[in-house]
């Protein structure tokens, strides 16, 4: 167990959650995604930096401008010349600002007199311009979890960036839908002291925005970005965690690797440790090797090059992570120059690579037992400036934890993607005009929270907390409220809520339920239409058919209720069959029944409830 | 005091903010927080002003290159040559070599640089007389012995310039206007893509003036377009230069600098003994005829001492009927050129009756020239020719503004 407070753990938490306008933040697109199989148009940019503008050793742009990869971008009938990059932005949404307006004051913050939007430079290829639209809206506040006081940095809008689709290296695809959907990001001070006080923040900012009912719900609309620090460790910015029920673990992890980085740094210290400042070029010792990935590479023109960390033997191989050494950390390096990753020798022989090979390879760069040798494959410059900045990443292994930005892996574990970007990679956007925040703007509603809706509904309706809380949560709370007053409350939450989650588990596809399907199966119960038991054989239907009319679901009803009755009926009349044969009484009742059914109900149907049946008949009669 | 661009600290919305003072169009107090972002404030106070050294970054000076041919790079100003300051949002532009070299260092493998700075005007407030000094500079530094120039230029009226140059510029290296419709200070601005085209171009075989601007909206190539005629066609887009009536005279593949050339007939280095006609003659209009519209415009420019009248007409080259009697009166002293808003196409005035009276009136067909190459080209007659030499010369082609045949493309 990590004692926090000792380690002297800092959290902040950086939430980007799209917002649910009609349209884009600079242009009149809608805000809608779309399949690339959709793009009826597609165009290729390079991005570049000036060198003057470079002057504060920004690493972060130069490394992109290095890596000077080409960018592919799909557009559609629902982009326009904004997200190409191809006309002047429009005014800033002002339906944006004032949402953007609003949860900054569900979150207690002071605003600004007059916004003024900034390009923030990001040269990755995400945004067709190299920059990123943002404005400062708001600062200043805080929100209070479990006692605690969490303080609100800043509020910014900005513009969400391109869909990546596919990173081929030298080249990346990006989808146009996405590009310029209104987005907030809001930060927090680095009050966060634990990893699960990290959790239950970003889910109480999750929830305040969903309380708006305004923001956009659905995987990828919301992103948390953490940024980490310990005593003696770095500022670590950990982009894209997209599931907050790994936000602490992700926490932990950090610090355990920030923990062993300085282990590491310690241990190399002692041994005295230095990186050699030299590549080596060792293709002719793989000439004939065995290791598809080199011979690959070699064939293809490549290069094989190496160096040299003296003293290094067994740390490059070390765990920093679950499941992640430092030497992943090299490949995650070569990874962001356009290649497949590297090998050491802490690893080898392994991947093909014999141990003659390892001998030579060793021999050739004048390399003893203690020391470790890092090779990486392939195009000749990309292999110079991935060895190169691994060799800075080496030799900071002996200063401690480099600040960097990383991105959250599945399994909370973190690969690094960038060195932290500088501060100073922002210009005014001169196309847009200062928007002045009026007495107007201001004079917005405050909505109920969603937990103080859970509450309410506890009280009033007498549900689980839980079920409450979901309800709140659910885009139908409002149906909810007015069913709620006409049949018992726990019914229409069974509707809303447990039905769905019950026929999802039974592989049915849920997701083109809408709004109407509900009304219509919580209307027959309140016109006295249907008994509360038919509300799943409703929703079942309109799952399999979305447009089906009320009357056609009311005579699956009766014909459902029939068959039950019918089916019902011949397992008692056949029980003797059963007894005998068990579930081979399938074959020949089946057939009893769709001689009656057949053309009326859906043979899968009839199958399904038929098993049931006979299934509950064989378990009685044993 | 004059505080903008100074560190201050500044209390407003009752707390502290330090930051640097931007340029405001408002009431507001702009400030540049250290976080990068500006934001307004309504009503603060000034705590302090803090003294902060100004850094600045040398830029390494250029070295020549043996062997490499030499171009010369004049800027007129323009979207291409602007530069904001992100710490002040001041727009500045120095234009020297050492910064352009910077920012398209890949101009240093192809040729040796020369920069400098003619104007620093938005291309909407180039004037005749800045054409006529341009190509002064050029006619210059095409005697000292460069082998091309460049002259980068704000895209709205860049094809008026280049046929200014084309007219008045007898040259015998590639003169190469180029431009950017993304302005140069963003990552993802078309001026170092296109400057490299240019570059390529200027130390080609070529020998005649050219534009060259992004052929698509991406970067893959740039057409080298003939500048007289060539024509800004879309108000945003990077691929906005079109040639009309005539296929561009090659491209210039991106990034590997390769040219093809589409066309046999064009200008080759050295062809033309280098001559400067720099005289032009400023009364001259362009006029876009519209329904409704009275022929009383005419005698308005006739009155203020016009003497060259471009009309741009419907379709084959048509005007009212109602406009002949005052084209005959003024014919008799001006020169009259029918061009077509069509753009596409030639003129015709032998289909219609109202083609023949206009004819008959004293109108000159202006072949499939467009409109503004016609009204500089009428400016550069009635400057260097009498009337009657200028008649008979505007029909015929001179630098490859009029084609003798029309083909598709
Ligand atoms: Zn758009």
């Amino acid at each position: 167990m990590i004692d926090y407070d000792a380690v002297g753990l800092k959290v902040g938490i950086e939430i980007h959650q799209q917002l649910d306008t009609k349209h884009k933040l600079f242009c009149n697109c809608p805000t809608v995604q779309r399949d690339v199989e959709e793009s009826n148009f597609k165009f290729f940019r390079y991005l570049r930096l000036k060198r003057s503008e470079i002057g504060e050793e920004d690493r972060a742009a130069k490394e992109e401008v290095m890596r000077s990869r080409r960018f592919i971008y799909k557009a559609y009938d629902t982009t326009c010349l904004v997200e190409a990059d191809e006309e002047p932005p429009r005014e800033l949404n002002m339906e944006a600002l004032k949402i953007a307006v609003q949860i900054a004051k569900m979150l207690n913050m002071e605003f600004v007199d007059e916004v003024h939007v900034m390009r923030k430079i990001v040269i990755d290829g995400s945004n067709t311009t190299g920059f990123q639209r943002t404005a400062l809206i708001a600062f200043d506040g805080y929100i209070d979890v479990d006692g605690q006081r969490i303080g609100i940095a800043t509020l910014c809008l900005e513009e969400e960036a391109c869909r990546k689709i596919e990173d081929r290296g030298d080249v990346v695809v990006y989808s146009l839908d996405r590009l310029g959907i209104p987005l907030v990001e809001i930060g927090t001070y680095p009050d966060i002291t634990t990893p699960e006080m990290a959790k239950k923040v970003a889910k109480k900012l999750g929830m305040i925005l969903r309380s708006t009912g305004k923001v956009k719900r659905g995987l990828g609309t919301i992103r948390q970005d953490v940024n980490i620090s310990i005593r003696d460790g770095a500022r670590i910015e950990i982009k894209g965690v997209q599931d907050l029920d790994i936000l602490d673990k992700i926490v932990e992890y950090e610090v355990i690797r920030q923990l062993n980085l300085l282990k590491i740094r310690d241990e190399l210290r002692e041994r005295k440790a230095e990186v050699v400042n030299e590549i080596f070029d060792v293709t002719d010792v793989f000439a004939n090797t065995k290791s598809k990935v080199i011979a690959k590479a070699i064939k293809s023109g490549g290069r094989v090059k190496a160096i040299l960390l003296r003293r290094f033997a067994g740390i490059v191989g070390r765990e920093i992570q679950p499941g992640r050494r430092l030497g992943t950390e090299f490949a995650d390096i070569a990874k962001t120059f356009g290649l497949g990753g590297i090998f050491h020798t802490d690893e080898l022989p392994k991947y093909g690579i014999s141990e003659e090979e390892v001998a030579k390879l060793k021999e050739k760069v004048g390399a003893g037992d203690e020391d470790a040798v890092v090779i990486a494959a392939g195009d000749d410059i990309r292999v110079e400036r991935a060895l190169r900045r691994i060799i800075e990443r080496a030799e900071y292994c002996l200063i401690g934890v480099p600040e960097e930005t990383r991105k959250a892996n599945e399994d909370g574990t973190t690969s690094y993607l960038r060195p932290l970007p500088g501060a100073a990679r922002m210009y005014p956007e001169t196309d847009v005009p200062p928007v002045r925040i009026t007495k107007e703007l201001l004079d917005v509603e405050i909505p109920e929270l969603i937990e103080d809706r859970a509450k309410r509904y506890v009280e009033k309706y007498g549900l689980s907390y839980d079920l409450a809380y979901e309800i709140a949560d659910s885009e139908y709370y409002e149906l909810f409220e007015e069913f709620a007053e006409k049949i018992a409350p726990t019914i229409v939450a069974r509707v809303l809520h447990i039905i769905p989650a019950e026929l999802r588990k039974e592989g049915y596809d849920v997701s083109v339920l809408e709004e109407r399907h509900f009304r219509t199966a919580l209307k027959l119960i309140a016109d006295g239409k249907m008994a509360k038991e038919g509300a799943e054989e409703v929703l079942k239907v309109f799952c399999q058919n979305p447009n089906a009319s009320v009357d056609e679901v009311l005579k699956t009803l009766s014909k459902a209720g029939d068959l039950d009755e019918f089916i019902a009926k011949i397992v008692e009349e056949k029980v003797d069959l059963i007894r005998e044969r068990g579930e081979h009484a399938f074959k020949p009742l089946m057939g009893l029944v769709m001689k009656e059914f057949r053309g009326k109900v859906d043979g899968k149907v009839v199958a399904e409830k038929l098993m049931k049946a006979i299934k509950m008949k064989i378990a009685e009669l044993s | 005091m004059d505080i903008v661009g100074k560190r201050v600290r500044v209390k407003a919305k009752g707390r502290i903010f330090e930051g640097i003072v931007m340029p405001s169009f408002t009431d507001c107090l702009v400030l540049k927080l250290d976080n990068g972002y500006n934001v307004g404030f309504k009503d603060y106070e000034i705590l302090e002003v803090v003294e902060e050294k100004t850094i600045s970054f040398p830029t390494p000076k250029l070295e020549r290159r043996e062997g490499l041919p030499s171009v010369k790079i004049i800027s007129t100003g323009g979207t291409i040559a602007s530069k904001v300051d992100y710490r002040t949002g001041a727009v500045t532009s120095q234009f020297t070599a050492e910064e352009i070299a910077g920012d398209v260092p890949e101009l240093l493998d192809i040729c040796n640089v020369d920069a400098m700075l003619l104007y620093n005007i938005l291309s909407e407030n180039m004037k005749p007389q800045n054409w006529i000094e341009l190509a002064r500079e050029v006619y210059s530094s095409i005697k000292k012995g460069y082998d091309g120039i460049i002259i980068t230029h704000g895209t709205d009226t860049m094809h008026y310039t280049a046929s200014a140059l084309a007219f008045m510029l007898s040259t015998p290296v590639p003169v190469v206007l180029v431009g950017a419709q993304r302005s140069s200070d963003r990552p993802s601005s078309d001026a170092a893509m296109n400057l490299f085209c240019a570059a390529k171009t200027a130390i080609s075989d070529l020998g005649e003036v050219v534009v060259v601007m992004h052929a698509t909206t991406s970067d893959d190539y740039c057409y080298i377009h003939r500048g007289v005629k060539v024509r800004k066609c879309h108000t945003s887009r990077r691929d906005a230069f079109k040639s009309i009536n005539f296929p561009p005279l090659g491209k210039v593949d991106y990034p590997s600098g390769e040219i093809a050339w589409f066309v046999e007939e064009r200008f080759r280095r050295n062809e033309r003994e280098l001559e400067l006609r720099d005289r032009l003659y400023d009364k001259v209009v362009l006029i876009k005829f519209f329904p409704g519209l009275k022929p009383d415009v005419l005698e308005y420019y006739y009155d203020k001492g016009y003497r060259g009248f471009v009309l741009e007409g419907t379709g084959l080259g048509h005007v009212a009927t109602d406009w002949i009697d005052t084209i005959r009166r003024i014919s008799e002293d001006s020169l009259v050129v029918m061009t077509s808003q069509c753009l596409w196409g030639r003129i015709c005035d032998r289909v219609y009756d109202t083609g023949r009276y206009l004819l008959k009136a004293g109108v000159i067909e202006g072949e499939d020239m467009l409109p503004e190459v016609a009204l500089v080209k009428v400016m550069w007659l009635l400057g260097n020719y009498d009337l009657e030499e200028a008649k008979k010369l505007v029909k015929v082609n001179l630098v490859g503004e009029i084609t003798p045949t029309t083909k598709y493309e």
